[in-house]
């Protein structure tokens, strides 16, 4: 009887090493399989303006209320035009900055006389709401400056963006922390056949999948 | 006049080719031109651009100091466990996670939801892996195999508020704990195959928490949240007992820790007062002497049990794989292109937002349907292997139930024990310090 216990005993104490050594060995080879794979810095979310369809999802998708996403001018780009398709709703009778002649829901949109005939347009961010209306009538009437960013002093960066899910154009996507915002911006063009501005080309975002190239993470 | 016309008409061959190329090289400036419709204005009065400040994040070396707190937090938790034996203390350590990984992180980052980065880090070759990521899903499950489930006990932001919030202990049914236990299993197998596939993250989408701590989430969540909490009150820990997938890990890892909580101090003297001390029902009960003999019947039980096991993997894998094209729903990509199937079939416009928004892209159907059956295939490659995980939990429980451990003391169950300590002072034998 004495002797079987003992027996028992240490067959329990054989099953409960082996436990032991086949759960810890995962664990600890975990990081060694995933050196190759791991990123420092960290990464942040952020919408791509060149795929954004401005649909209006961030404004409700966002796990903040209001949305972290807001809309910026890339004032290069803006055409500081007195009828600015972003800041009027169609059929504005007169270009003013009465209520009913603005686009903008929350009247987040500053209008600013410059000099004749220039207006420009500053965002007042702790309005706006990232709706993206304005965004819609700048691109599709404008020169396109007006464009959406998720502000990263508002952004609590989830482990998977709510947006990102939601987007219908899988414009949001993971960036490089030390990198965090994708901006708009013109770029003096040298081509002799323009000799204007060019749209700044996307810059390939494969920087996060350190391995392989194309795919990108929703 | 005919002579001249038709020079005309060479001239033009000769130099037909000239205006095409200057079409095809001006054509891009066209496209750009939609773009910038309008010229840049130039400023008489010396007027700048205005500077807008993009605000960063609190800096990613941050997320460095939330591990040092995370070690810091399970060491004092195990301290407390192991050593001090103090329930006081371990209820202000609690307090301490639910304020800086709770409301001041606000819930992220946390180990639970790490699972995902790391079976989707492990399946995708395009993923990098946040370092501090694999650190908090890591270091959690080492502690577990030195000291049991410290991480459940105190530093958890989730099990902290549930802990906190735990006033009353009602004890439910065995049958009914076994059978709502069985679900984080269920949880963590689909979590890891719907992040391995980058369809989602299921464990993030349904934190019930999350949107407590920041006071703000959609309010279905919020009432599922609260009904936690409401439960938690009367029948503890609802979320850790019943849906936690990470305590499914932690739950493993623990049974083979190398130094556990006990419940009592020093040598147990069998009083049986413990026996009703923990809410979890994680007390083992010491056997009555004399103890019997295994009968003959139970090892063939057990022996059937054991075989059980390869036969219920293989079942539930095959169950799985014949699941795989329905479970691959909750990718976004095979919801849109089975949308757009199905309107193309009944001749309906487009009408989700999605699907308005994959028109204007310019992706070809034959593309995104491309890309679907290549989704399914990896469901189909996933599947299977969460089955054969379903049917081995669940066979070696069936078969852990037929062995019978003669115990001579009244232990914790190293699996389910939280080490929340709740069952110190039910325990008469103290010892001096």
């Amino acid at each position: 009887m004495e002797s079987k216990n003992k027996s028992r005993a240490s067959r329990r104490d054989f099953v409960k090493t082996a436990g032991k050594i086949i759960a810890a060995v995962p664990v600890l080879s975990l990081p060694i399989v995933l050196t190759k794979k791991t990123d420092v810095k960290g990464y942040v979310w952020q919408i791509d303006p060149y795929k954004c369809t401005s649909c209006e999802l961030c404004t409700t998708s966002c796990v903040m209320t209001p949305s972290a996403v807001k809309c910026t001018n890339a004032f290069p780009m803006c055409g500081y035009c007195d009828f600015c398709p972003g800041f009027l709703c169609q059929g504005a009778k007169i270009y003013s900055t009465a209520a009913e002649d603005q686009l903008c829901p929350t009247g987040a949109i500053i209008r600013n006389f410059v000099e004749e005939p220039y207006f420009e347009y500053t965002i007042n961010e702790s309005l706006c709401n990232g709706c993206s209306k304005c965004v819609k009538g700048c691109r599709d009437f404008g020169n396109g400056s007006l464009y959406l960013q998720i502000m990263h002093n508002l952004c609590v960066n989830c482990n998977q963006c709510r947006i990102a899910r939601m987007c219908p154009s899988d414009a949001v996507i993971r960036v490089p922390a030390e990198e965090p915002y994708i901006r708009k911006e013109l770029k003096q063009s040298t081509s002799p056949v323009i000799g204007k501005a060019l749209v700044k080309p996307v810059p390939s975002r494969g920087y996060l999948l350190r391995h392989g190239k194309g795919k990108q993470l929703t | 006049m005919d002579k001249r016309k038709r020079t005309m008409g060479k001239r033009f061959q000769k130099y037909l080719p000239f205006v095409i190329l200057a079409v095809m090289l001006i054509w891009h400036s066209v496209l750009y031109a939609q773009q910038q419709r309008f010229p840049r204005p130039e400023f008489e009065g010396g007027y700048s651009f205005p500077t807008h400040q993009f605000l960063n994040q609190r800096g990613p070396m941050w997320e460095y100091m939330d591990v040092a707190v995370l070690i810091g937090a399970l060491l004092v938790t195990a301290w407390m466990v192991l050593i001090k034996r103090s329930r006081q203390g371990l209820i202000w350590v609690s307090v301490f996670s639910l304020a800086y990984f709770g409301f001041y992180r606000q819930g992220c980052i946390c180990a639970i939801g790490s699972v995902q980065n790391v079976s989707m880090a492990l399946f995708n070759g395009n993923y990098a892996i946040p370092l501090s990521a694999l650190l908090f899903f890591t270091i959690p499950l080492l502690f577990a195999l030195f000291f049991g489930r410290v991480f459940c006990a105190g530093v958890c932001p989730l099990g902290a508020i549930q802990e906190l919030t735990g006033f009353r202990q009602v004890r439910m049914p065995k049958s009914i704990e076994r059978l709502l236990g069985m679900i984080p299993f269920v949880y963590l197998g689909l979590a890891v195959l719907f992040a391995s596939t980058e369809s989602q993250f299921l464990i993030c989408r349904y934190d019930p928490f999350v949107g407590i701590f920041r006071i703000d989430a959609p309010y279905t969540m919020v009432i599922f949240g609260s009904l936690l909490l409401l439960v938690g009150i009367f029948v503890n820990r609802p979320y850790c007992r019943y849906l936690c997938p990470y305590g499914v890990l932690q739950n493993i890892f623990s049974r083979f820790s190398v130094k556990h909580v006990t419940i009592s101090p020093a040598e147990c003297r069998k009083c049986r007062l413990c026996e009703s001390g923990c809410p979890y029902d994680a007390i083992l009960q010491s056997d009555p002497e004399p103890y019997v003999e295994v009968p003959k019947k139970s090892l063939k039980n057990s022996l059937i049990y054991f075989l059980m096991i390869p036969l219920l993997a293989s079942g539930f894998a095959v169950i799985l794989y014949n699941l795989a094209p329905s479970l691959s729903v909750v990718n976004n990509n095979v919801k849109l292109a089975r949308e757009i199937r199905l309107e193309r079939e009944k001749g309906i416009k487009a009408v989700s937002k999605a699907a308005i928004a994959f028109f204007e892209s310019g992706k070809t159907e034959d593309e995104l349907y491309k890309e679907e059956l290549q989704i399914i295939g990896r469901f189909k490659k996933g599947a299977p292997w969460v089955g054969i995980f379903f049917g081995l939990s669940l066979g070696i429980g069936f078969f852990r139930l037929t062995v019978r451990n003669f115990r001579t003391e009244y232990v914790p169950d190293r699996g389910r024990c939280y080490s929340c300590a709740k069952c110190f002072k039910f325990c008469p034998v103290k010892v001096k310090t």
